[in-house]
């Protein structure tokens, strides 16, 4: 929304996504919206269980030929990607739209060399010889910076150190030139200086070639890094959405301003963390007003006791609207960061 | 062991009080031939693949190189045949009766001592009736009964993989209907079911382009044997695929657009490839002894054709044993000592393939 180009890359319109299980139905995702231009990269954060992880599913299409029920749009280049088949998704996966995993030794074949792995994604949209194939990923390999591609070419994932496979699963990721990256916690596995390296591999790579990331992580500082909008979410809704200045300097939201002082601050001189209270809603049986409200310091703030009884909706300016009754947004409380 | 179709007697997770043969083996003091540990450190650190390693440990293992050794010597012994009965000058079809021969008077058809036992004309003796070369018949029969067990073992291995793979990664009604046939294959009485269906089949294959000389039995057989033995495979298959279909790299392969099928035979199938190889190793000699039981009980290779359960028929439909127990003894013999060596060589295969092992 900050760069309203021509028209955004993706738009996703009231998304939700519910499993069906033995104890009723779990509602992962419930409304979400996301619109995401070319070339901009958007976080999407929050806690386990928030939805992230589903959305993005969601995304690739991975939910389809499941039991989930996936409703809403999700418009990538005006193509609605929930109304394929998974056939017709096929094409699209990929090529269109690409996903890195967070454990990238579980997201590679052990019995393949990397190499073999990254020719196969790329002959699975181009009709190529092997040989081509072969030179597209050794390429590859380069360009994510693995050195000596051409010998590593023929190592195995469990050959690799964890932020080598992590390059690995980038190149895969990014052989058939995705309009749209889907990260889902790519540096959560590894240490600190191997993933700011990851991280600015990843904008190195979006520079050039001008793919849309969406980077799905729990770590605000991941965030604060790389990305230009922030979208944070709760109990699969998006809570609040901003720029990422805005989001730091000001949040509206007090699931985000929870979020943010529960991190630990590096000018801080030994103070204590304030956690969140409390625990997320149940997903099974969702509470017909906010979802925060339990764990929210707030509501007596709100009058009528509406936190408990009805839901907000998404409000406020249009560059940083946020999910909350308190039309005025809490003082935050300052943050190191 | 005359049921074909009962689970390898050792599974991959056997009973752990009771030893392997190969375990008791292995409790012999190493010798000094065996390499020591530090050659581990003269092989390539990288590059090394789950096959490459295993054929590393089987070739450390005492066991496995005999049991190996073995079995190459059996296949030999059937692929030489012709050459083998050529060099000790006899063939598997000429009888040799008469008073020259076979005793006439007390009892008629048993071999004079010198037909009946290893001579330099008859290196295994003449069977007891009839007076062909049991030599010459163990070569030949060993063919059809290796052909046999490979065979049925193959379109086990096939079938159980393909169904198996089937069942797990297509899930919900297909799995269903699967699982309830393997149950009902898994709950007949196979000896039973076999012995009643091979004549069956094999009269209803009579008149067919299948029914030319020796070429009728082996069919049935390998028919019957491969079709009631995949089921067990098959189950222990969708085990395996419906918990590979979850893992990351499967859902990494749909994430760049990978079709079905590449799915099922490029990320699932090889994963598998290490518990099928193990089962196929077991099956052949289930299978070995599926054959032998049916041509001694009469349903599967028939006189003249010569097979290992063919030959102990023979031996036992006289009651000739009784006069000499020595015509059991030579297919006996060779079955028991073929069974071994294939189940020690299941057992290294396993064994070598366990990434977990810390056999090297």
């Amino acid at each position: 929304m900050t760069t309203p180009h021509a028209a955004p890359l993706l738009d996703i319109r009231d998304l939700r996504v519910s499993f069906p299980t033995d104890d009723g139905l779990v509602h992962a995702v419930n409304g979400m919206d996301l619109r995401l231009s070319r070339g901009e990269t958007v976080g999407i954060v929050g806690e386990s269980g928030s939805g992230k992880t589903v959305t993005s599913q969601a995304l690739m299409g991975l939910l389809k030929d499941t039991s989930a029920v996936v409703t809403g749009q999700i418009l990538l280049d005006g193509q609605d990607l929930n109304a394929l088949t998974e056939a017709q998704m096929r094409a699209y996966r990929g090529k269109k739209i690409a996903m890195i995993f967070q454990d990238p030794l579980s997201a590679m074949h052990p019995f393949y060399p990397v190499g073999v792995q990254i020719a196969e994604a790329y002959r699975v949209h181009n009709t190529v010889t092997r040989k081509a194939a072969a030179a597209a990923a050794v390429d590859m390999l380069g360009r994510v910076g693995i050195p000596d591609p051409r010998r590593r070419y023929d190592a195995y994932p469990h050959e690799f150190s964890g932020g080598m496979r992590q390059r690995a699963m980038i190149a895969m990721a990014l052989v058939c030139e995705p309009e749209l990256l889907i990260a889902d916690e790519p540096t959560t596995a590894l240490d600190v200086t191997v993933q700011a390296q990851i991280l600015d591999l990843l904008s190195e790579l979006q520079a050039e070639t001008g793919t849309a990331v969406i980077m799905v992580t729990h770590d605000l500082g991941v965030v604060a890094e790389v990305c230009h909008q922030v979208v944070v979410m709760y109990g699969g809704l998006c809570v609040e959405r901003a720029t990422v200045a805005d989001l730091f300097k000001e949040p509206r939201h007090p699931y985000t301003q929870g979020l943010l002082d529960s991190m630990p601050s590096l000018t801080g001189t030994g103070e204590r963390l304030r956690p969140i209270p409390g625990f997320p809603p149940s997903l099974l049986a969702l509470p017909e007003g906010c979802l925060f409200a339990d764990r929210c310091p707030h509501t007596g703030l709100v009058p009528d006791g509406a936190c408990h009884t009805r839901r907000p909706e998404l409000a406020g300016p249009g560059t940083h609207p946020s999910r909350c009754h308190l039309t005025r947004p809490q003082p935050a409380r300052e943050v190191a960061r | 062991m005359l049921d074909p179709h009962v689970p390898p007697s050792r599974t991959p997770r056997a009973d752990p009080s009771v030893p392997t043969a190969e375990q008791v083996a292995t409790l012999s003091p190493p010798s000094a031939t065996t390499p020591p540990a530090p050659s581990s450190a003269a092989e390539p650190a990288g590059a090394r693949t789950l096959l490459g390693t295993a054929w590393l440990r089987i070739r450390r293992s005492r066991v496995a190189v005999g049991s190996l050794v073995v079995v190459a010597l059996i296949v030999l012994f059937a692929i030489l045949a012709p050459v083998l009965s050529a060099i000790e000058g006899q063939d598997p079809y000429t009888s040799l009766t008469g008073p020259d021969y076979l005793d006439g008077v007390d009892t008629p058809g048993l071999p004079l001592s010198y037909y009946r036992y290893p001579s330099t004309d008859h290196w295994l003796g003449l069977e007891p009736g009839l007076g062909r070369d049991i030599f010459a018949r163990m070569a030949y029969g060993a063919r059809i009964s290796l052909v046999i067990a490979l065979l049925s073992t193959m379109v086990s291995v096939f079938l159980g993989t393909v169904i198996g793979a089937a069942a797990g990664y297509f899930g919900g009604k297909v799995d269903m209907v699967i699982s309830r046939v393997m149950d009902l294959f898994l709950a007949f009485p196979h000896l039973l079911l076999v012995l009643s269906l091979t004549p069956i089949l094999q009269s209803r294959l009579g008149g067919t382009a299948l029914d030319s000389g020796s070429l009728l039995p082996v069919a049935s057989l390998v028919i019957i044997l491969g079709f009631f033995g995949w089921a067990y495979l098959a189950r222990v298959v969708r085990g395996q695929v419906l918990s590979l279909r979850e893992q990351e790299f499967v859902e990494a392969a749909r994430a760049y657009g990978a079709s079905r099928r590449s799915i099922i035979f490029r990320q699932i199938i090889p994963n598998v490839m290490g518990v099928v190889l193990v089962y196929a190793t077991m099956l052949i000699p289930t299978n070995i002894t599926a054959e032998a039981a049916l041509s001694f009980l009469g349903v599967g290779v028939k006189d003249p054709t010569p097979s290992w359960g063919q030959i102990l028929n023979a031996a036992q439909a006289g009651n000739w044993y009784l006069s000499d127990p020595w015509f059991l003894a030579v297919p006996a013999g060779a079955l028991v000592i073929t069974v071994l060596a294939f189940n020690l060589l299941g057992d290294a295969v396993r064994d070598a393939l366990d990434p977990k092992s810390s056999r090297h």
